[in-house]
C-alpha cells in the first residue's frame, strides 16, 4: 500500500513536469502575478493555452490522437491535472464543452457536424455550454417547456433556459428542447446543437445571491435551426442527455480557495471565547477534528478511485459521496470561521476579513454549491438508487402526455 | 497510486468472510450473548486452526509473520459477523503490546502460546467510570508487584495473561504524570488475580472487574516509566485495527437495514421508496465510506510505521466510530418497532457499535489527541 506511481505513471509525470516548467510559471514562483480579472482578456489567455495544450497532446489527454486529443490513458489525465494544478494557467472555461458537449456531440452528431466542432473546441477556438435547465425544472430536467416545432427542412425554437454557466461568451451550445407534448416527458425531447451568436439567442446575466454573476438566462425567439443540427432522433432527447449528464459529474470541478483546517487552527489561536484563545475551547476542538476527518476521508476516497483507476480497473462508487460530504463542510466550516470572528464575521472585506476572506466567500459560495450539478437530496437519491438499489422515486407524471401531466405556476 | 490491498489480503480476507459466514451466524453472537458462555469457543478454535490469532506475529514467535494490513482485514470481517470472540483484546493489544516492547525473554514467553491460540491475553487499563489518564491510575507496581482495581476489563476472566497500567511512582519518588505510568505483564494463573463480572451493554463480550493483591508481575520491556507513551501507541495501532471492524459493522447495519427496507411496506409501498428512508440509507453509506478511507490510510500509516500515524489512527477511530454507532442506531430506526424486540437481531450491532466505539478510549478523547497533534504540527 503505498502512494507512488507505476514506473509508467512517474515517467509520465516526468515529461509533464518537464513541459510545464517550459511553458508556465509555477504558482511558488509566482508572487504577485495573478491571472486577468477582466473577462476578455481572461478568455484571450485561456484560449492561447489551451492551444499550446493541444500541440503538445495536453488537451483532451484521453481521447484518440485523430479526434486532437492525447491518446492517453484516465489515469495520465489525472496525472496532467495534478500537475497542471501547481502552475498558474488559465483554466475552466473549457470544462463543460469538452467535459460534457462534445462527448454528446461525438456520440450522437453527424459525420460532417463530428469533424466540425470536434478538433476547434479541442483547441479552445471555440467554447461550448449547455443549456438543460428551465425555470420550471432544475432537478427535473425533463419537465423542461422549450419547444422546437418542425417547419420544413428546419425547426423553430421558443422558450428560456436558465443557469446556463458561460453562455455569455460561448460560441455553441447543446440545446434539450420538446418537440411532442403529447407523449410522457422524457419521450418527446429532442436536441440540438446551436449557434449562441444567433440573434435569436438573448443571453442575460443573473446576479447571483453572492452578488457575483457566473451563469445566466437564455432566451429563445423563434431561432431557426436546420434539421441537420439535431443530435439523435427526435423523441431521443433523453437519451441523448444521458450521456451529457453521465460526465457532469467529472466536468463540476472542486471547491477550490477555501479555508482548510489548518486555517481554522490559525483563526482559533487568534480569536478568543470568553477573553481565552478560541483554541483551548473543547467546541472549537471538536469540530476542527471532525472537519479534519471529514476532509481526510475525502481525499483518501479519492486516492481510492485513483488506484482502480491506475490498475485499469472500473472505480467503485465510492466517489459518489464526495459533493454531498464537501459542499455541506464547505458551508458548515465558512460558518464556523465567521462565528469565531464573532460580530467582526458580517464584514465581507477580503483585505480585513482573516484566509483572504475565504470563510464568509465559502459560506455564501456554498448555499450555491449545495445545488449545482445535483442538490444534495438528488445526490442521496443517487447514491440510495444506484449504489443501494432502493426504488427509483414514484413519479405521478410519467406516463400522461406531457401536456396532461400536473405542473406549477 | 497503489491505495489499496493487494490480492493476497483480499483472498485472504475471503477465506475469512466464508469462514465466519458458516461458523459465525448471529445465531452464535446471540448464544453467547443469552447465556453463560463468556466467548464462542467454537469460532476462537476456527480462528485459531486458520492461524489467524498469528497473522502478525513474527515467524520466529510461532505467527505466520504477516504484517498489519492481514490484521486489517481480519478485522474487518470479524466486525461484520459481530464475532463473540477475545481477538481484539488478545491480539490487537496484548500481542502487539508485547511484540512492540517487550524483552525477547517475553516474546518467547508469550507470543508462541498467543499466535497458538493456548492463552489469551488482554489489557487492563481503566479504573472506573472515567478516561484514564497518567493523573487517575492507582493500581501500583512495587517489588514485582501488582496491587489495585481495573475496571472494566474486557475478556478479563478469560485471560492468561494481562498488560496492566500501572503507577510505578510510589509514594517517595520524584516520577509523576507520565514518568510514573509503566506497562506491567501480569500471569493472570499465577495467584493475585481475582475477576468479577460487570454487567455491560454488550454481553456478547466479556467484561470484569479485576482486582490484583500482590500479584507476581514484571515491567513490560526492561525500563519504567514509559508506560504511558507504549500505551499510546499500542492504542494507535488498535484504533486502525478497531476502525476496521467498525467498517465491517457498518456495512453489515447498512445491509440489514437495506434487506427490510425492501420487503418491508407501508402505505403500500415499499419503505425504502422514501426518501426519509433513502436519505438515511445514504447516509449510512457516506459515513462508511469515509471511515473506510480514513481507515486505509490508518492502515498504512500502521504498516510504515509513518510519522502520521497518530494523526490516520486518531481520524479511522473518530470516524470508524461515527460510521458504525449512526448505521447500528439508524439500522434499529429503519427496521420500527420490530428493530427494538428481543428476537431482532438488531440489537448486536446497537451494542457491538457502542462497546466498540467506547473501548480504547472515547471518540473525544481521540479528537483531543489528534487536535493536539494538528496544532503542534501547524506551530511548527
Amino acid at each position: 500500500m503505498d502512494f507512488n506511481d507505476t514506473p509508467e505513471e512517474a515517467a509520465y509525470r516526468k515529461k509533464v513536469r518537464e513541459w510545464l516548467d517550459k511553458n508556465a510559471t509555477k504558482k511558488s514562483d509566482a508572487k504577485g502575478m495573478e491571472l486577468p480579472r477582466d473577462l476578455d482578456e481572461l478568455i484571450a489567455q485561456s484560449k492561447a493555452w489551451q492551444a499550446k495544450k493541444a500541440d503538445a497532446g495536453y488537451a483532451c489527454i484521453t481521447w484518440p490522437k485523430e479526434w486532437g486529443g492525447g491518446g492517453g490513458t484516465t489515469i495520465d489525465n489525472v496525472i496532467y491535472s495534478q500537475e497542471e494544478a501547481k502552475y498558474l494557467v488559465p483554466g475552466g472555461i473549457f470544462a463543460i464543452g469538452l467535459g460534457m458537449c462534445i462527448p454528446t456531440v461525438m456520440a450522437w452528431g453527424s459525420e460532417e457536424a463530428k469533424k466540425r466542432f470536434v478538433g476547434p473546441a479541442v483547441r479552445g477556438d471555440e467554447i461550448w455550454c449547455q443549456l438543460f435547465s428551465e425555470p420550471a425544472g432544475g432537478s427535473d430536467v425533463a419537465g423542461l417547456r422549450t419547444k422546437a416545432e418542425k417547419d420544413g427542412d428546419e425547426w423553430v425554437i421558443n422558450g428560456q433556459k436558465v443557469w446556463t454557466s458561460g453562455a455569455h461568451f460561448c460560441d455553441y451550445g447543446i440545446l434539450l428542447t420538446r418537440t411532442d407534448p403529447n407523449v410522457p416527458k422524457h419521450k418527446g425531447l429532442t436536441m440540438f446543437w446551436i449557434d449562441m451568436k444567433d440573434p435569436a439567442v438573448e443571453v442575460r446575466p443573473i446576479k447571483q445571491m453572492s452578488g457575483g454573476s457566473e451563469f445566466n438566462e437564455v432566451f429563445f425567439t423563434n431561432l431557426r435551426v436546420k434539421d441537420s443540427q439535431r443530435l439523435g432522433n427526435p423523441g431521443d432527447g433523453w437519451k441523448v442527455a444521458l450521456t451529457t449528464l453521465m460526465n457532469e459529474r467529472l466536468a463540476v470541478g472542486g471547491s477550490q480557495g477555501n479555508a482548510d483546517t489548518d486555517d481554522l487552527i490559525e483563526l482559533a489561536r487568534d480569536t478568543n471565547i470568553a477573553g481565552e484563545p478560541a483554541i483551548r475551547h473543547g467546541g472549537v476542538r471538536e469540530r476542527i477534528a471532525d472537519w479534519y476527518v471529514q476532509a481526510q476521508g475525502l481525499k483518501f476516497t479519492r486516492f481510492r478511485t485513483l488506484t482502480a483507476l491506475s490498475k485499469g480497473e472500473t472505480p467503485g462508487p465510492e466517489s459518489s459521496i464526495s459533493k454531498i460530504v464537501a459542499a455541506r463542510k464547505m458551508q458548515d466550516l465558512g460558518s464556523f470561521g465567521m462565528d469565531l470572528q464573532d460580530m467582526g464575521g458580517v464584514i465581507r472585506d477580503r483585505k480585513l476579513s482573516p484566509a483572504d476572506g475565504a470563510y464568509t466567500e465559502q459560506w455564501i459560495g456554498a448555499a450555491g454549491y449545495r445545488i449545482a450539478g445535483g442538490t444534495d437530496e438528488i445526490l442521496r437519491n443517487i447514491v440510495a438508487e444506484r449504489v443501494l438499489g432502493l426504488p427509483g422515486e414514484i413519479r405521478v407524471d410519467k406516463d400522461l402526455p406531457f401536456n396532461q401531466a400536473p405542473k406549477g405556476k | 497510486m497503489n491505495f489499496d490491498f493487494s490480492d493476497d489480503q483480499k483472498m485472504l480476507k475471503e477465506q475469512v468472510r466464508k469462514f465466519l459466514a458458516d461458523k459465525c451466524p448471529m445465531s452464535v453472537t446471540r448464544r453467547v450473548l443469552e447465556g453463560d458462555e463468556p466467548y464462542a469457543k467454537d469460532v476462537w478454535k476456527g480462528l485459531v486452526e486458520m492461524g489467524l490469532t498469528g497473522t502478525a506475529i513474527p515467524e520466529e514467535f510461532g505467527g505466520l509473520g504477516l504484517g498489519p494490513l492481514e490484521l486489517c482485514v481480519v478485522a474487518e470481517e470479524l466486525g461484520r459477523v459481530v464475532a463473540p470472540v477475545p481477538f481484539s483484546s488478545s491480539i490487537y493489544l496484548a500481542a502487539e503490546a508485547i511484540r512492540l516492547f517487550g524483552t525477547q525473554k517475553q516474546k518467547e514467553t508469550w507470543l508462541p502460546k498467543l499466535a497458538a491460540g493456548e492463552i489469551i491475553g488482554t489489557v487492563a487499563i481503566s479504573e472506573g467510570l472515567h478516561a484514564a489518564h497518567p493523573g487517575n491510575i492507582e493500581t501500583a507496581f512495587a517489588g514485582g508487584k501488582v496491587s489495585g482495581v481495573k475496571q472494566p476489563v474486557t475478556d478479563g476472566s478469560i485471560a492468561d495473561v494481562v498488560i496492566v497500567a500501572v503507577n510505578t511512582g510510589g509514594p517517595n519518588s520524584q516520577k509523576e504524570g507520565e514518568q510514573a505510568i509503566s506497562l506491567a505483564i501480569v500471569d493472570a494463573k499465577a495467584g493475585g488475580v481475582s475477576t468479577e463480572e460487570v454487567r455491560t451493554i454488550d454481553p456478547s463480550r466479556d467484561n470484569v472487574t479485576m482486582t490484583f493483591k500482590d500479584a507476581p508481575a514484571e515491567i513490560l520491556g526492561d525500563k519504567q516509566g514509559e508506560g504511558w507513551s507504549q500505551l499510546s501507541r499500542i492504542l494507535d495501532g488498535a484504533a486502525v485495527l478497531f476502525a476496521f471492524e467498525q467498517v465491517g459493522g457498518s456495512e453489515a447495519a447498512l445491509e440489514m437495514a437495506r434487506e427490510y427496507a425492501l420487503e418491508r411496506y407501508a402505505f403500500g409501498r415499499q419503505i425504502g421508496s422514501y426518501q426519509a428512508i433513502k436519505h438515511k440509507l445514504a447516509d449510512m453509506y457516506v459515513k462508511k465510506e469515509l471511515a473506510k478511507s480514513n481507515s486505509y490510510y490508518g492502515a498504512m500509516m500502521l504498516n510504515d510505521e509513518g510519522s502520521e500515524l497518530t494523526e490516520a489512527a486518531s481520524a479511522s477511530r473518530i470516524a470508524g466510530s461515527d460510521a458504525y454507532v449512526f448505521a447500528a442506531q439508524e439500522n434499529v430506526q429503519t427496521h420500527g418497532g420490530i428493530g427494538y424486540t428481543w428476537e431482532s437481531d438488531c440489537q448486536f450491532h446497537y451494542r457491538r457499535a457502542k462497546f466498540l466505539a467506547l473501548t480504547i478510549g472515547a471518540p473525544i478523547q481521540w479528537k483531543e489527541k489528534l487536535v493536539s497533534r494538528l496544532e503542534a504540527k501547524n506551530a511548527a
